[in-house]
């Protein structure tokens, strides 16, 4: 078997991996089942990356998505004291929003296969490692932006920090109070 | 690799999270949902940054700030869902209604 059937074969595999498991996660009546799936999508979504040559983002995708996003969603899971077990979570629009996802992914995948139709992308040569370029091009031609990621981040951490503290006025209880929560 | 692949596979993630914003109920799971779809932008970028080798890999340079944007995003995100839960007992999206007109 040539290169290209392997691949063929990896992206199959992947892509059941990926469907099956985002499917789940919005389909399972479980938080912490459906927070646990996203797993699965995130990591057929780095092994996409890989298969495309991405290596140094698939690694980043599974450090920052896998290692850091998924265990704040579980703890805003746990923080919210979500009950453990089965629980309706859905609302009543399934069926419109089946029907408006379906339109979604009608839409943009025809669009899609007209624009690209016999177009493939050359996994053959060029396998070096792209972290070198990847690292030149951040700090060279893409440098403004990378600051204001990084300006964003710090600002996104000091938000969070203020809006999730507790309020520090003495006997107020927060709940039985809506509102002052937020007041500084 | 037919480069139609990667992108069909990017808008089923992306309208599978369309499905889960639409439909859920629970605060965090909408969260969940809108990581889906950005994932799904994340796929699209790499395939075309894959596709279009001369171009450079401006593609993936994309897809590490839509990561970074993410994980800010997610900080708030959970931070506004905790304080609600904080303020009123409930994270229902439904319930919601306070700056409803």
């Amino acid at each position: 078997m040539t290169a290209a059937v392997y691949q063929q074969i990896v992206f199959w595999v992947l892509a059941v991996v990926i469907g099956f498991s985002a499917i789940r996660v919005v389909t399972s009546s479980n938080v912490i089942h459906a927070a646990l799936y996203l797993v699965g999508t995130l990591l057929g979504a780095a092994g996409m990356y890989i298969l495309l040559v991405a290596e140094f983002v698939a690694w980043v995708q599974v450090l920052v998505y896998v290692g850091a996003i998924v265990v704040l969603m579980l703890f805003g899971l746990m923080l919210t004291r979500a009950p453990i077990g089965k629980g309706k979570y859905d609302n009543d629009q399934r069926p419109l929003a089946a029907l408006c996802a379906a339109a979604v992914f009608g839409v943009t995948s025809w669009i899609m296969i007209d624009a690209f139709e016999g177009k493939s992308i050359d996994l053959s040569g060029n396998v070096r490692s792209t972290a070198e370029g990847i690292g030149d091009l951040i700090f060279s031609k893409y440098v403004l932006p990378f600051e204001v990621v990084s300006m964003l981040l710090l600002a996104a951490l000091v938000g969070a920090v203020v809006i999730a503290r507790r309020d520090p006025s003495p006997g107020a209880d927060t709940r039985s109070a809506p509102g002052k929560g937020v007041q500084e | 690799m037919p480069v139609s692949f990667f992108l069909v596979l990017s808008a089923l993630l992306f309208s599978i999270g369309v499905y889960g914003v639409l439909a859920r109920q629970h605060a965090v799971l909408v969260l969940l949902s809108i990581e889906l779809m950005l994932n799904a932008v994340n796929v699209n970028l790499v395939a075309f940054s894959a596709y279009l080798q001369d171009a450079g890999l401006a593609g993936q340079v994309f897809a590490l700030f839509v990561i970074a944007v993410a994980a800010a995003e997610v900080g708030v995100g959970l931070a506004i869902v905790i304080l609600i839960y904080r303020n009123r007992a409930s994270v229902d999206v439904d319930d919601l209604s306070l700056m409803k007109w």
